[in-house]
């Protein structure tokens, strides 16, 4: 069997330096290093990064306030508090179609592990994650990401709210698509 | 006749061959004060840009880049480096003692740039006005002189691992010691064979003697051992194992930091330039330029400042071999070390000194002055005969040694008893293929079809 792997004379020869070879080649070759900071590597479509809260076209949450994403997590990062859209006038205002919204949201990105399981548990597809993964600091507060960190950003055609509902819907309308952007 | 008198003249040993040629009557004080300014600044840059060089080139042959932030492509390294050792604290242990431990890593330092003032550098040039080579000085033993400066600097080494007061930089110390000591016996003996041709140890008066034939291609077994024992000498891997900081952490640096590691740091560097200088200086011709492009232009590029270029070259491959073995080598073991230094290659040169001495007294006619015509040019008989006897003597050696490796290999292969009781160590033991247990009638079948 030694017999097999025996070479020719030269590479027999030369086989107790054939590591500089291997060294002087490899110079040549291309450098797998990434330049990280400077260049970032796109990561997959459905990699876990950071939540995101979403919003319905005209701009009012998604988010009814039900804590499932909450009692689904693991490592109890996130904290939730529901309270009642106030449609009176005078009142709070409304933030999202339907009974509640999330007054309060938080995650705690110390103690989340990015399983996924909030979004498999979330009933309106409120909350998903984006494929934003720089999330290091140097203060633990800081790493405590509230509501308004977390809500997708206003596209065009949305408006902030407390505003009520879209003219002629109810909350029905709103998970059938009914509602598009601007739309008063 | 005339040209036979020439030729006597030429070889006879009563006329002063070994002084130096270079020509200092021309060179002020004050322009040896800045031609040894110009070369500490020239060993200073040049270690700030190989360790930079070493770095990134390691990194390519690993497939990483390599230090690329600080400056462009990462120059600038080294530097900020340099200025963390300045600014880290400066520790000086319990059991030290103090006054060795500040001498050394100073000593050490200070006589790694010592050697370089005997390397021409170029040919004769012309400075402020005056006519003065590119040499600080030159010796009628000048090559004696870097032997003996490497051997002193390796006191700074040994002190060092003494007066630390620590195990380890002991250990790493008495290493070095050994390792300097033997590697620089090898050394000077394979020097011998560049002095006995070029008839001289002045460093100007070697790379004169190489304006035909470099000595590299008369002397390459000389070459290689030099190579492989300046190697031992700078304590770089594979062998830096006064250093090695897998079994000593740091070897006889341990305890130093801030500067003094600095001295260290710096002192191997360029004893890496020192002895890749004087390798240039023996073995590859000096300052001259590469055979082709010497014949350019009747000689130009052999004139003037060029010499530094091509010596600037020399050495940087020398740079880039040493960083070459660094990235494709492991660290030896200290006892296999030590055998290959005393047990290879001491006797290996003293035969190849012994047998240049030979080449060389047979080619200047001391062993008989018949000429033969030989493969188309005049040769001496004498030199035809040495060298037919060596190549009897390299052949037979070869034999001899072959034999005896055979017969080691012999005697090393394993004996396995044809039949074996499963067992004799209190536990059983099953069969090798085509074993028999002891006791049972039949042969164990079984066991041979499978094997």
């Amino acid at each position: 069997m030694a017999e097999k792997d025996k070479g020719g004379f030269f590479s027999e020869m030369f086989a107790p330096v054939g590591g500089f070879g291997v060294t002087f080649a490899t110079m040549f070759r291309k450098v797998k290093t990434e330049e990280y900071p400077e260049v970032k590597r796109p990561t997959q479509p459905r990699f876990h990064g950071r939540h995101q809260l979403n919003r319905h076209p005209d701009g009012l949450e998604k988010c009814v306030g039900c804590e499932l994403c909450a009692w689904a997590c693991p490592a109890d990062a996130i904290m939730v508090e529901g309270a009642n859209n106030d449609d009176t006038p005078g009142g709070t205002g409304r933030f999202s179609p339907g009974e509640r919204y999330g007054r309060i949201y938080q995650i705690n990105y110390l103690r989340c592990i990015f399983c996924g399981l909030c979004i498999e548990a979330c009933p309106t597809r409120a909350l998903t994650m984006t494929n934003f993964y720089e999330l290091a600091d140097d203060s633990r507060a800081d790493l405590i990401f509230t509501k308004e960190q977390l809500l997708a950003p206003l596209q065009p055609g949305m408006h902030t709210p407390p505003h009520p509902m879209a003219q002629g819907m109810e909350e029905r309308d709103y998970y059938q698509g009914k509602v598009d952007g601007g739309t008063r | 006749m005339i040209l036979l008198h020439a030729l006597a003249a030429a070889t006879d040993p009563t006329l002063p061959r070994d002084n130096p040629i270079t020509d200092f009557s021309d060179t002020p004080w004050w322009l040896s004060l800045v031609k040894a300014l110009l070369l500490f600044v020239f060993l200073l840059l040049n270690t700030l840009i190989v360790i930079w060089f070493e770095r990134r080139v390691i990194g390519r042959m690993q497939q990483r880049p390599g230090p690329n932030r600080t400056g462009p492509f990462g120059l600038l390294q080294t530097l900020a480096d340099g200025v963390k050792l300045a600014l880290k604290e400066d520790l000086t242990p319990k059991n030290a003692d103090k006054l060795i431990f500040i001498l050394a890593p100073a000593f050490f330092g200070a006589l790694a740039f010592v050697s370089f003032a005997i390397i021409p550098l170029g040919p004769t040039v012309s400075m402020f006005g005056h006519q003065t080579p590119l040499q600080l000085t030159d010796l009628p033993v000048a090559v004696l002189l870097v032997l003996a400066v490497a051997g002193v600097g390796a006191y700074g080494v040994v002190l060092a691992g003494w007066s630390s007061g620590s195990t380890y930089p002991l250990l790493g110390g008495l290493r070095s010691t050994a390792q300097i000591i033997s590697y620089e016996i090898a050394m000077g003996l394979a020097l011998v064979a560049v002095f006995l041709y070029s008839g001289s140890m002045s460093t100007s008066q070697i790379v004169e003697s190489q304006k035909d034939l470099w000595h590299i291609v008369p002397l390459i077994i000389s070459f290689v051992i030099y190579v492989i024992t300046m190697v031992g000498e700078t304590n770089r891997l594979p062998f830096d194992l006064a250093e090695g900081e897998g079994e000593l952490t740091g070897g006889f640096h341990t305890e130093y930091s801030s500067l003094k590691f600095a001295m260290f740091f710096l002192g191997e560097y360029v004893n890496m330039f020192t002895v890749s200088a004087l390798a240039t200086t023996c073995f590859l011709g000096g300052w001259q330029a590469p055979p082709g492009i010497a014949a350019i232009n009747d000689g130009m590029f052999n004139h003037g400042w060029w010499g530094l270029l091509w010596f600037f070259l020399k050495i940087w491959a020398f740079m880039f071999f040493f960083v070459w073995l660094r990235g494709s080598l492991p660290r030896t073991r200290y006892d296999q070390f030590m055998r290959f230094g005393w047990k290879f290659l001491i006797p290996g040169t003293l035969v190849w000194v012994i047998a240049v001495a030979f080449l060389k007294a047979a080619d200047n006619g001391y062993l008989g002055e018949k000429t033969v015509s030989f493969l188309g040019a005049d040769r001496r008989l004498a030199s035809l005969i040495v060298i037919g006897v060596l190549a009897l003597l390299v052949l037979a050696a070869t034999w001899i040694w072959e034999g005896k490796a055979s017969a080691r290999a012999e005697a090393a292969k394993p004996v396995i008893p044809d039949v074996i009781d499963p067992y004799a160590g209190g536990y059983p033991v099953p069969p090798l293929p085509g074993q028999r247990l002891a006791g049972s009638e039949s042969t164990n079948t079984k066991a041979v079809i499978h094997g």
